[in-house]
């Protein structure tokens, strides 16, 4: 199993220490399809959980990124600029969005792991 | 992640092709009562790029497709449209409009004359009304009907011609916005060199029961591949052409919507449409806004109802389609503007999530048209 967490809204976050990344998940991005636009936060800007924090803007829509968990904004995927469709090819890993320095860990015991988010999204089709 | 710009969640009706669909893995959406591909696995992005190089099949089976026949069909028509239908030629196509009291537009449509009818292809959205429209106009003096009975599938791009006619040896030599009768997989069929994506191709009517045969045979071929609603809708976009309910509804004129080209000469002398004193007096002292391209700076997308501003910060109009652009490579919009905004080169602004993103108009279209040279 990932060391990943989910959100309702198909956002992941993987923490380290004090610090989490945080992007869509491969469930999201095939949803959306090819992504053409990612609208990243600016590094010092602080969120509150649930909060929302980055637009993601496919061929056909725009959908909104929430914070999964509330922090302070520390790192932006500057890759997505030049290379947005890396949301699609590799949702997990280098699609990711923006790093968040942690309010509260404690808040992460709100989001699933990745067996319950599996069943979550089996629940969705 | 939540979706700010969302589909309908009618029932749907199906067309003949929807089994094809499924099994091609189509990702279906409703789309005006019907379910429709948005896209097959390869996506919008991949569609839209193989229409431009190779070629694409659409089901556009949602369309209505009405005839009206019988004495005096195309002097009636002339009441509804300010197109030239009187002096459109046998196995000739001609786009025009159905225009309100007001000038503004109820529908667009093409209207091909063949086989001794006025054959018409309308929006799926407006087909009942245009049905209604055309009896009531008639009063029973001309026959009218709708052929919920046929499908219609596109088959568009630069090697169309080449694909379709190794099944139909006629259509290479077919002229653009010319029609004719061939057989495609044995079945009857009324082909028109005609599209809505920018490129060369075919729009292809035949019986609900021929459609399936005449897909598969069209997808056989190499340079073929089927594309959804998604792909279609960039590449109208890129191509400059309006899609009913965004770009012209009840409220624009043909005038404002830069469609001064469907309304010919004699039409503009003699009048006689709805909406004429409105047209006619835009056509002889220029309308007050005009439908624009808009072209914005960077990458990020400005969508329909996105508000246009002048460079002094002041509102001058709204984009009625906008996205990206996959053959462009980056964002490109169309919209409505102030008269004096609308020539090439003036800046804008656009406001998308309450910043300004610099913009310019441009000329229509963004992707050159390549139809077939006759």
């Amino acid at each position: 199993m990932s060391d990943l967490k989910f959100s309702n809204d198909h956002e992941w976050l993987r923490t380290e220490g004090d610090t989490a990344t945080i992007g869509i998940s491969d469930y999201a991005q095939e949803q959306l399809g090819d992504v053409v636009y990612v609208e990243l936060p600016e590094v010092g800007q602080k969120f509150a959980a649930g909060a929302q924090a980055a637009v993601v803007e496919s061929v056909k829509a725009a959908s909104e990124i929430y914070a999964p968990a509330g922090g302070e904004v520390v790192e932006v995927n500057a890759a997505l600029e030049d290379d947005p469709a890396l949301v699609n090819s590799d949702a997990t890993g280098q699609g990711w969005f923006f790093k968040l320095k942690l309010d509260d860990a404690a808040e992460l015991d709100a989001l699933m792991d990745e067996n319950r988010y599996q069943e979550f999204v089996a629940g969705l089709e | 992640m939540s979706e700010t710009n969302g589909t309908q969640s009618v029932p749907a009706n199906t067309t003949p092709l929807h089994d094809r669909h499924v099994a091609l893995g189509a990702k279906m959406v409703p789309f005006t009562g019907y379910s429709m591909p948005l896209n097959y696995p390869t996506g919008i992005l991949a569609e839209h790029l193989h229409t431009r190089e190779s070629a694409s099949l659409f089901d556009v089976s949602h369309m209505g497709q009405i005839s009206i026949w019988g004495e005096g069909a195309a002097h009636a028509l002339e009441w509804l449209v300010p197109g030239d239908i009187i002096g459109l030629a046998p196995s000739a196509l001609r786009y025009t409009q159905f225009t309100n009291d007001a000038g503004g537009i109820r529908d667009d449509l093409m209207v091909t004359n063949a086989d001794g009818r006025l054959m018409l292809v309308v929006n799926a959205a407006c087909k009942d009304a245009d049905l209604a429209l055309l009896e009531i106009g008639f009063r029973g003096a001309v026959d009218v009907a709708m052929h919920d009975d046929k499908a219609l599938i596109a088959l568009q791009g630069p090697k169309a011609s080449a694909a379709l006619a190794r099944h139909a040896p006629g259509a290479g030599e077919l002229g653009f916005m010319r029609a004719a009768a061939m057989k495609i997989a044995g079945a009857d069929a009324v082909v028109t060199r005609s599209g809505y994506t920018g490129e060369d191709g075919f729009e292809i009517s035949v019986y609900a029961e021929a459609a399936n045969d005449v897909w598969d045979v069209l997808l056989d071929e190499p340079e073929v591949s089927p594309a959804g609603l998604g792909a279609r809708d960039s590449l109208r976009l890129e191509a400059g052409l309006c899609l009913y309910g965004h770009d012209i509804d009840e409220t624009t004129s043909p005038v404002e919507a830069g469609l001064l080209w469907s309304i010919g000469k004699r039409r503009r002398e003699e009048g006689g449409f709805p909406g004429e004193e409105r047209i006619l007096e835009e056509i002889a002292n220029g309308p007050k806004r005009r439908r624009v391209g808009i072209l914005p700076e960077g990458r990020t997308p400005a969508r329909e109802n996105t508000e246009i501003l002048n460079a002094a910060g002041e509102a001058v109009g709204v984009i009625t389609s906008g996205g990206f652009g996959p053959s462009v490579g980056g964002p490109v919009a169309m919209g409505y503007v102030d008269a004096a905004h609308a020539k090439s080169g003036t800046a804008l602004g656009l406001l998308v999530r309450g910043k300004t993103i610099p913009a310019s108009v441009v000329k229509l279209p963004f992707t050159a048209h390549r139809y077939h040279k006759n």
